[in-house]
C-alpha cells in the first residue's frame, strides 16, 4: 500500500514529462474580434493606418504555442471575426460557441466588449480583453469572465506620477482633448497627481477650432503661456494636438502622457528581460513593430497556452481556475512574472515610459513599497475597488 | 600541466562510487599545490571583446576585441581555445588563447547565445534563441552534424558530463527537452517553472539543475525518468519576490554544494544539493548573470551585468573578497588554469 502511495506521490512531485510519439493532438480553438472603429483623424498624412493590429500578436502566440504544443500534444487553433457590426455582434458568441470555441480574445470597445463578455459568460466561455483601458471595467462593471490583459489608464498615469515624483516634477499643466477617452485619461492623471502628492497647476482642453489664421503649431505657444509649471502632461488619445506641444511650448519644458514621454503596455525600443526576441520575431512576421494591443493579444493567447499546457485540458472552468491560482505565472518580457489581481482579473505588469526612439524607465520603481507585491502600487488597490471578484466567501 | 578540474572530471567518469571518490578528491586537494595561476574570460556584450582577468592577482590583464554581442563562452577540451557566442554575427568564434586572436568560426545558425561542448570534445550543442532550434557542430570539421527542433525560445543548454544527454531549456515552452546524443533527437520534454533559464548536471550525471527565472526557483530533475524531484523556491529578507531571478547555476564537482545567481536580487545563493535548502545568501553586484568556479574549486567568480564588473567569492569562508571591474555589460565567464 505504501509502496503505491509513493509511486502515486513520485509522479505527481514530478510534474508533467512528455515522451514523443503523441497520439492525436489535443485541439484548443480561440477566436479573436475585432470591430470596426471610427478611423483616427490623423495628423500626418504619411503614418499608416494599421489594419492588422492586435490580430497580429495573437497569431505570433498561436506559433509559438503550437511549438511547445509540439511536445505536449496540443494544437492551438484561432479563428479571426474581423469588422464585426451588428447585427453580427447578436450572434457571434452563439456562432463560435457552436464551433466548440471557448476562449474569445477581444480587441474591441468598451460597449461592445462589455455585450459580448455578457453573452460569453452564459456559455463558460473566457474573454480576454486587449484593447478596453477605461476604468469602470475594472472598478465598477467588473466581469467574472474577463481577464484584463491591457492596463489600465490608472496603472499608465501611477507610472508616469511615480517617474515624476523621483525627478520633482511636481508642477503639472494638464493639456487634455474633447474626446471621451481624453476625459477618462485625463481623470486618471488627476487621481494620480493627488495620490502622489503633486500638484496641477491649471488644467486646458485643447479647443478643435477652425481658424485660418492659426495653425496648431502657432497656437501652442500661447496655449501653454501660463504660470510656472514643470512639466505637460498631455492626454490626446487620438493623436490629434499632443506631438505639437513638444518643443513649441511657452516655457522650455518637457511634454508626457499620451506624447512625448508616453506611458505604454509595449514599445519597439524596449530590449531588456529577452524583448529583443519576441520584438524580432514579430517584426519577422508583421513587418512592422508590435504595438500594445499586438503585446495585450500575445498575452491573452499565450495565457490560455501555458494554462492549458500546466492543465493538460481545455476547458475553461479548469483554465479559469489556474489562471486565478497561485502556480500562475506569464512571462512578459518584462523583468517579473505576470499574474492576475484576484479582485478586478487585471493583469499586474510595468509599465513602460519612452520617447518615439528610446525607452526611458521601467516603471513602478521599486522603492514604492506595497504589502502585496510592488507592482500593485500601479492603479486602483484592492480596497479602494467595487470589484472583489474570487474573495474567499 | 593538467588541470585539478580535469583530474576531478576524469575521477567522475570513472568512479562511480562516491565515498571513495570523496575521499580520493580530499587527498588530492591536500596534496595539489596551485601551480600557476587562473585566467578569467570574460564576455562584454555591449563592448563587442573579451575582458581577461588574472585571478590570482585579481586585475583586469587586457581586452580582446571579438565579434558582436558576445555572450556565451566556453574552452575547448584541451584549453587552448575559447569558442565564443557573437549573436549579433550570429555565429561561434574561435579565439586562440596563445595569440589572442580569432582563427576562425563556427555555423552556429541565427543568434547563438549559449552553448555547450559535449566530453568528446567535438560536439558542440548551440541554442538558436529565434529558430526554435538547437544546432548541433562539429569543432573539428566545422559543419553542421544536424538541428533538432524544440520549443519557443531556447536559452540554457547543458551536456551530461557521462555524454548520454544534451538538455535545452526553452524560456517560452517552459520546458527541459532531454536530447539523447546517441541519436540526436529529443527523447522526452520536461514542463517546468516560469523562464527556465540555465541547465547544470551534478558530477554523476544522475541529477539535473534548471533555474527558472520568473519562477523563481530551482528545480531538482532526475536523469533516470526526467522527472522533478524537488523544487527550492528562493526568499530574500527585504528584497521584492519578483526581483528574485535566478539564472546562472554552477555545481560543485564533489560537495553537495550548487551556486545560483540570482539576476536582479543582486545575490548568490549557496544551495545544498541534498536538502535543496539555501546555506547562505552572497551580495554581490548588480544583475548577477553567470558563475564559474576557480580551478581548484575555492573560489567562485560571478559576471554583474549592470554594474560592470565581476565579484570573487572565497567558497572557504563564503564571503565576498572583492570586486574587478571588467567592461559594459559582462555576461558570461570562463576559467582556465596556466
Amino acid at each position: 500500500m505504501l509502496f503505491f502511495f509513493r509511486r502515486f506521490l513520485l509522479v505527481y512531485m514530478g510534474g508533467l514529462l512528455f515522451a514523443l510519439a503523441q497520439a492525436e493532438p489535443s485541439l484548443i480553438k480561440l477566436a479573436y474580434l475585432s470591430e470596426t472603429l471610427a478611423v483616427k483623424k490623423l495628423q500626418s498624412n504619411l503614418t499608416p493606418e494599421l489594419l492588422d493590429e492586435g490580430v497580429q500578436g495573437a497569431l505570433l502566440a498561436i506559433a509559438d504555442n503550437n511549438t511547445t504544443g509540439a511536445f505536449t500534444g496540443q494544437r492551438f487553433q484561432m479563428a479571426h471575426v474581423e469588422q464585426l457590426t451588428r447585427p453580427r455582434i447578436d450572434k457571434v458568441v452563439g456562432e463560435l460557441h457552436d464551433k466548440g470555441i471557448q476562449y474569445i480574445v477581444a480587441n474591441l470597445s468598451l460597449e461592445t466588449l462589455q455585450y459580448i463578455a455578457k453573452q460569453a459568460a452564459i456559455q463558460n466561455m473566457l474573454v480576454f480583453n486587449a484593447s478596453v483601458e477605461n476604468d469602470d471595467l475594472r472598478q465598477l462593471d467588473c466581469l467574472g469572465n474577463v481577464f484584463n490583459m491591457a492596463p489600465s489608464y490608472a496603472m499608465k498615469a501611477d507610472a508616469l506620477a511615480q517617474f515624476m515624483l523621483k525627478k520633482r516634477w511636481k508642477k503639472w499643466l494638464l493639456v487634455r482633448g474633447e474626446s471621451p477617452q481624453d476625459i477618462l485619461y485625463s481623470n486618471a492623471l488627476k487621481r494620480s497627481a493627488k495620490r502622489f502628492g503633486l500638484s496641477i497647476v491649471k488644467e486646458k482642453m485643447w479647443p478643435h477650432k477652425h481658424n485660418s489664421r492659426k495653425t496648431t503649431q502657432s497656437d501652442i505657444a500661447v496655449f501653454t503661456q501660463e504660470t510656472d509649471y514643470d512639466v505637460v502632461v498631455v492626454a490626446d488619445s487620438s493623436d490629434f494636438f499632443g506631438d505639437y506641444l513638444l518643443m513649441n511650448t511657452w516655457l522650455p519644458r518637457p511634454v508626457a502622457g499620451t506624447q512625448g514621454m508616453v506611458a505604454t503596455a509595449w514599445h519597439h525600443k524596449h530590449e531588456r528581460w529577452g524583448g529583443v526576441q519576441i520584438q524580432k520575431r514579430f517584426f519577422k512576421q508583421a513587418n512592422r513593430w508590435m504595438t500594445d494591443i499586438d503585446y495585450a493579444s500575445w498575452l491573452a493567447v499565450r495565457a490560455v497556452g501555458e494554462a492549458s499546457t500546466r492543465t493538460q485540458s481545455r476547458e475553461s472552468p479548469v483554465l479559469k481556475k489556474y489562471l486565478l491560482s497561485d502556480g500562475f505565472s506569464l512571462a512578459g518580457f518584462k523583468g517579473v512574472r505576470l499574474n492576475f489581481r484576484l479582485w478586478n482579473q487585471q493583469l499586474r505588469q510595468p509599465i513602460l515610459l519612452a520617447i518615439p526612439e528610446a525607452m526611458v524607465a521601467v516603471l513602478p520603481y521599486k522603492e514604492f513599497l506595497h504589502p502585496r507585491t510592488y507592482l500593485d502600487t500601479l492603479g486602483y488597490d484592492q480596497s479602494e475597488s467595487n470589484c472583489q471578484l474570487n474573495q474567499p466567501s | 600541466m593538467i588541470s585539478l578540474n580535469r583530474i576531478v572530471n576524469l575521477i567522475n567518469q570513472v568512479n562511480r562510487d562516491s565515498v571513495s571518490k570523496k575521499i580520493l578528491l580530499t587527498i588530492l586537494m591536500l596534496f595539489s599545490s596551485a601551480n600557476g595561476a587562473d585566467s578569467l574570460f570574460i564576455s562584454l556584450e555591449k563592448d563587442n571583446a573579451i575582458a581577461i582577468v588574472n585571478a590570482e592577482e585579481g586585475a583586469l590583464v587586457k581586452t580582446v576585441a571579438v565579434g558582436q554581442r558576445p555572450r556565451g563562452l566556453a574552452l575547448s577540451k584541451n584549453q587552448n581555445l575559447l569558442y565564443v557566442a557573437v549573436s549579433n554575427d550570429n555565429c561561434i568564434q574561435i579565439l586562440d588563447l596563445d595569440s589572442l586572436t580569432i582563427i576562425g568560426e563556427l555555423p552556429s545558425g541565427d543568434d547563438p547565445e549559449t552553448f555547450a561542448l559535449h566530453p568528446n570534445g567535438r560536439w558542440m550543442y548551440v541554442s538558436n534563441e529565434e529558430d526554435s532550434q538547437v544546432t548541433v557542430l562539429d569543432v573539428l570539421s566545422k559543419e553542421v552534424v544536424t538541428i533538432i527542433p524544440v520549443g519557443v525560445e531556447p536559452e540554457g543548454i547543458a551536456v551530461s558530463p557521462n555524454g548520454q544527454w544534451a538538455v535545452s531549456t526553452t524560456e517560452t515552452s517552459n520546458m527541459v527537452h532531454w536530447i539523447d546524443t546517441a541519436t540526436q533527437a529529443v527523447k522526452a520534454s520536461t514542463l517546468v517553472d516560469s523562464r527556465p533559464r540555465a541547465a547544470a548536471f551534478s558530477a554523476d550525471s544522475q541529477t539535473l539543475f534548471v533555474s527558472s527565472e520568473i519562477g523563481g526557483s530551482l528545480l531538482r530533475l532526475k536523469v533516470s525518468n526526467q522527472q522533478i524531484d524537488a523544487t527550492l523556491k528562493f526568499k530574500v529578507a527585504g528584497v521584492d519576490k519578483a526581483l528574485i531571478q535566478p539564472v546562472g547555476v554552477v555545481v560543485h564537482p564533489y560537495k553537495n554544494e550548487l551556486y545560483v545567481a540570482l539576476g536582479p536580487a543582486n545575490r548568490v545563493a549557496v544551495v545544498d544539493s541534498e536538502t535543496m535548502m539555501v546555506k547562505k545568501y552572497l551580495l554581490v553586484g548588480q544583475r548577477v548573470w553567470n558563475l564559474a568556479l576557480s580551478s581548484d574549486f575555492s573560489q567562485l567568480y560571478t559576471t554583474n551585468g549592470l554594474s560592470n564588473d565581476i565579484s570573487v567569492i572565497d567558497l572557504t569562508t563564503m564571503t565576498v573578497t572583492k570586486s574587478i571591474r571588467v567592461g559594459h555589460y559582462p555576461w558570461g565567464v570562463a576559467v582556465k588554469h596556466d
